[in-house]
């Protein structure tokens, strides 16, 4: 098919737009200049501060622990969403697995918030991680719901057909033939908890951070090229992360 | 025997219609199955709905029900019960209908994400159209490159152009080397309601992409060749056959840029000035700052049927019609 | 007593009864397809005997057992499905020795025993590869390996060769009939090709709108259909329309005249006995309509003069459209046995077209 060259500039306009910017963050990452302004000369002086950063190893940890248990916790929750979705008739459970992705993320923090607080329960990494899962879920229930409807239904059957009770047909034959799916969604959960700023930012309370949180304040307050760093590290990990699932389920990451 | 033109039973012509019909209809909810709905599906729909409802439905309701609770105090919320009585009162909805401040936020939040989803429908439009005619084995890859941006962290993707628009970046020093000359005020880009509409566009292109792209994808490229054919050149056939036919993955797009741009507050905060309040920041200000939390849980509420008015809305609209 | 009773089966979705009050009996050893057109609910009642849905009313009955408290794994009865259902993560061997595993078969009399399956469709060869690196044939081999693996009692095969090329559905058909004769395993079979239901069964039941139009052996189901439909559905007929202007009992049946809009009077017989005045139709398959351009039949013969009005070349046959003088069409199928003769007759020839008066058949209503 004929492409005028029109498309062409606008498409690679397209995509340098979405990508100058965050080549910028990561050049300047090296940049040895307090000021991200011009290139001065090249440094891994912002990722050794990074380290030496207390404040900032700790948020890493909390991240990486809400993102591990809310991983997990909705991965399962989310296979078993998918699975019910994909085979019974519910009107309840869609509305509930899929309106949380659908409203503005800023309302479901403060629902939270309000329920945390009503409830007398301290705000922290606990509650960080409880609210995690619940937009979570919604996530991996998609796309394991996706995988399902692509599934030959007769696969199901066929097991039944050869003797297997519903638990062993869903063990032996539905299980395994998901399993892509399922493990993209995890790491498709983790990806969005580690970066998730705005729940956690009405759930977290005063004293507990996260690496988005941290970023946040950094760039409230004073900017500085190790906020860079940070950013390139945790782009990095996103990055091997979503090439992950997107190995596992093509066409996964489409979904949301 | 060996022919059959009137029935249309060709062997291996016929599609299993049967089997097809019959799955639409039974199989996907088939009776043996209702005899697993007692135990099975509640052990597995189960585990699922309770965490929502206690995670999501509820926290919901409580929002509905504080915002007919006076504030408290000490902010928060009064207690539900005094003396015996529920302590409801339409307070707060009185205070937002009462004052044209609100309704002006509200009206700013809704300009800007109406502005935000036609810059990224016009940049969308002719990436997902690259890649939907692109061969078919880079189109996968064409469009991770697409999405890979919007899985990296919202915060970064914001904080990238606080470097961009800041005032000893390279574009800030270029655009005041043209203006200032011109005895024109320095300018600064960043604070903004430019550089909030800028990352708000940045943010949410993906969204716009990827239901345009899911929609152009399946065009027949026949469609064209005939429109050509019949003497269409290239604007005609993009506006006679082209974009009509995706005007269900326009509004799809619409809505996924529209709703969450409605509720954003990060952006603003980031890269707004003083006079970039939207109604997140208003609820967040509600909520942490003011701390009064009737009228906090008001605004969502209205946010709220906002956003899934429009969410019903582009779904109708959307809806999957015959298609040729 | 029959091995497999279905009695009084009805199965609705919504106002939709996809099977109808249908009550069959199947013999021990038998071939028996369920033949109709797409939603005449054949594989409804496949599946509700495989235990995958089950009957609104009526009972399905197993040696003299009701299968209804049976879910689909506690039934002697396998299925053969259509897009074969192969477990895509397990090898041939792998999908094979399922349901054995399923049994709790143990680990060598399991080998053995898929060896023997895997031997007895071809494919021993093939045991350690996977559903997709095999062809369309071999896939249907292994569904059907799978399934004859522990014996059952009952084989269910839905549309099994749908999905296969002419050549290759030829050869499979013949397979198909040699292996259920060396197991000996009832088959049911599903399909809505005519052609492969006579060549394979031993009865069919044709069905319409969720019942049986007829049960009967092929060659009854070809020669002597009952309604319309099946006359319809089965190969090709012509059907002429008319009312019963006279009827005289002949041998166990009655020797009909009929009188026929644009055709005239039609001899025909039928084994019941029809009282004058009543309608129906004449069924007369169009091989056995014979055209010529002199009179040559005989006093008992049904003819009538016309022209050729179409024809289209198949190859080893002609189909001659004959408009009758009065204006009825009258289709005749020519085989092409001549040497170096592609056709007989020209579009527009003056032709007569006749057929025995025991080449039709009678159907009532």
């Amino acid at each position: 098919m004929k492409r005028s060259w029109a498309l062409y500039a606008a498409a690679v306009a397209g995509y340098l737009f979405l990508y100058v910017p965050l080549v910028i963050v990561v050049v300047y990452s090296f940049n040895d200049s307090r000021l991200n302004a011009e290139w001065v000369g090249f440094t891994f002086d912002w990722y050794r501060r990074l380290f030496a950063n207390d404040e900032m190893i700790q948020a890493a940890v909390n991240s990486l622990a809400i993102a591990a248990v809310a991983s997990l916790v909705s991965t399962v929750l989310g296979t078993m969403a998918g699975f019910a979705m994909h085979r019974y008739r519910s009107r309840l459970l869609p509305v509930l697995v899929l309106t949380p992705i659908a409203i503005p993320e800023i309302l479901m923090g403060v629902s939270l918030l309000l329920f945390f607080v009503l409830l007398n329960f301290t705000l922290g990494i606990v509650s960080v991680t409880l609210a995690h899962i619940a937009f979570c879920i919604g996530f991996v229930a998609i796309v394991v719901r996706s995988r399902l409807a692509g599934m030959d239904e007769s696969l199901t059957e066929a097991a039944r057909d050869c003797g297997a009770t519903p638990a062993q047909a869903f063990r032996l034959v539905t299980l395994p033939l998901i399993m892509p799916a399922v493990i993209a969604g995890a790491l498709m959960a983790f990806t969005l908890s580690i970066d998730d700023f705005v729940i956690t930012f009405f759930t977290a309370g005063a004293g507990t951070q996260t690496l988005p949180l941290q970023i946040y304040s950094m760039i409230k307050i004073s900017v500085t090229p190790e906020v860079n760093a940070v950013s390139t590290l945790l782009m990095l990990l996103t990055l091997v992360l979503i090439v992950l699932a997107s190995k596992l389920a093509p066409g996964a990451l489409r979904t949301s | 025997m060996r022919w059959k033109p009137r029935g249309g039973s060709m062997p291996g012509t016929s599609s299993p219609a049967e089997g097809a019909g019959v799955s639409a209809s039974g199989a996907r909810h088939p009776s043996w199955q209702a005899r697993d709905r007692g135990t099975g599906r509640w052990l597995v729909s189960g585990p699922p709905l309770a965490y929502l409802l206690v995670f999501f439905a509820i926290p919901a309701l409580i929002m509905v029900v504080a915002s007919f609770t006076p504030p408290g105090e000490y902010g928060g919320l009064a207690p539900l019960f005094e003396d015996g009585k529920a302590n409801l009162t339409l307070e707060a909805y009185e205070r937002l209908a009462g004052d044209p401040i609100y309704w002006e936020v509200f009206a700013k939040s809704v300009v800007y994400a109406g502005i935000t989803t036609l810059c990224c429908l016009v940049l969308a439009y002719p990436l997902a159209m690259l890649v939907a005619r692109s061969p078919r084995k880079y189109r996968d890859l064409l469009m991770l490159l697409v999405i890979l941006p919007f899985w990296s962290n919202f915060l970064i993707r914001v904080y990238a152009w606080m470097i961009i628009l800041g005032p000893q970046s390279a574009l800030s020093r270029a655009v005041n080397a043209v203006v200032e000359p011109l005895g024109f005020e320095p300018v600064s880009l960043l604070f903004s309601s430019f550089a909030v509409l800028v990352g708000l566009v940045y943010v949410h292109l993906p969204f716009m992409v990827l239901p345009l792209y899911a929609n152009l994808e399946k065009h027949d490229p026949a469609l064209l060749d005939a429109a050509q054919d019949l003497g269409a050149n290239a604007w005609q056939r993009f506006w006679r056959v082209t974009f009509p036919l995706s005007l269900p993955g326009v509004w799809a797009g619409a809505a996924l840029v529209f709703i969450p741009a409605l509720g954003i507050f990060a952006i603003p905060d980031i890269l707004g000035g003083t006079e970039d309040t939207l109604i997140g920041n208003l609820i967040k200000q509600q909520f942490l700052e003011t701390r009064d939390w009737p009228f906090g849980s008001v605004l969502s509420i209205v946010l709220t049927a906002i956003a899934l008015a429009l969410a019903g809305l582009a779904a109708w609209v959307s809806r999957p019609r015959r298609t040729a | 007593m029959a091995l497999l009773e279905i009695r009084n089966v009805t199965r609705r979705f919504g106002d939709f009864a996809a099977v109808d009050d249908v009550s069959l009996a199947i013999e021990a050893g038998e071939f028996f397809t369920l033949l109709g057109p797409s939603g005449c609910g054949k594989t409804t009642l496949l599946r509700m005997i495989a235990g995958f849905d089950l009957p609104d009313g009526g009972a399905i009955v197993l040696d003299g057992k009701d299968l209804a408290g049976d879910p689909p794994e506690r039934r002697p009865v396998r299925t053969v499905f259509q897009s074969y259902a192969l477990f895509p993560h397990m090898t041939v061997a792998g999908n094979v020795a399922f349901p054995l595993k399923m049994a709790k078969v143990g680990g060598a009399e399991t080998d053995r025993q898929v060896w023997a399956a895997l031997e007895g469709v071809q494919l021993a060869g093939k045991a350690d590869r996977y559903p997709h690196e095999l062809s369309g044939g071999q896939k249907q081999r292994v569904a059907i390996a799978r399934a004859l693996v522990t014996k059952p009692r009952v084989l269910l095969l839905d549309e099994p060769l749908a999905a296969l090329d002419a050549k290759l559905r030829e050869q499979l058909q013949l397979e198909l009939i040699n292996l259920q004769k060396d197991v000996g395993i009832t088959f049911v079979y599903v399909t809505h090709d005519q052609t492969e239901a006579l060549a394979l069964s031993h009865r069919i039941a044709v069905m319409n709108h969720g019942r049986v139009e007829q049960l009967d052996e092929p060659s009854r189901i070809y020669g002597f259909p009952r309604t319309r439909f099946v006359a319809d559905f089965i190969g090709h007929c012509n059907l002429f329309d008319g009312v019963v202007a006279a009827s005289a009992p002949s041998g166990g049946g009655s020797l009909v005249d009929l009188d026929v809009a644009g055709l005239g009077r039609i001899r025909t017989l039928t084994q019941a006995s029809v009282p004058a005045g009543s309608k129906g139709s004449v069924a007369v398959r169009p091989e056995k309509v014979r055209i010529s351009s002199s009179v040559t039949q005989g006093a008992d013969d049904n003819h009538c003069a016309g022209h050729i009005r179409d024809f289209l070349y198949m190859g080893d046959v002609t189909m001659y459209v004959v408009e009758a003088t009065g204006g009825q069409r009258v289709e005749a199928l020519l085989a092409n046995s001549e040497a170096g003769r592609t056709k007989f007759f020209e579009a527009g020839d003056a032709v007569e077209a006749a057929w025995r008066f025991d080449a039709g058949h009678f159907i009532p209503g």
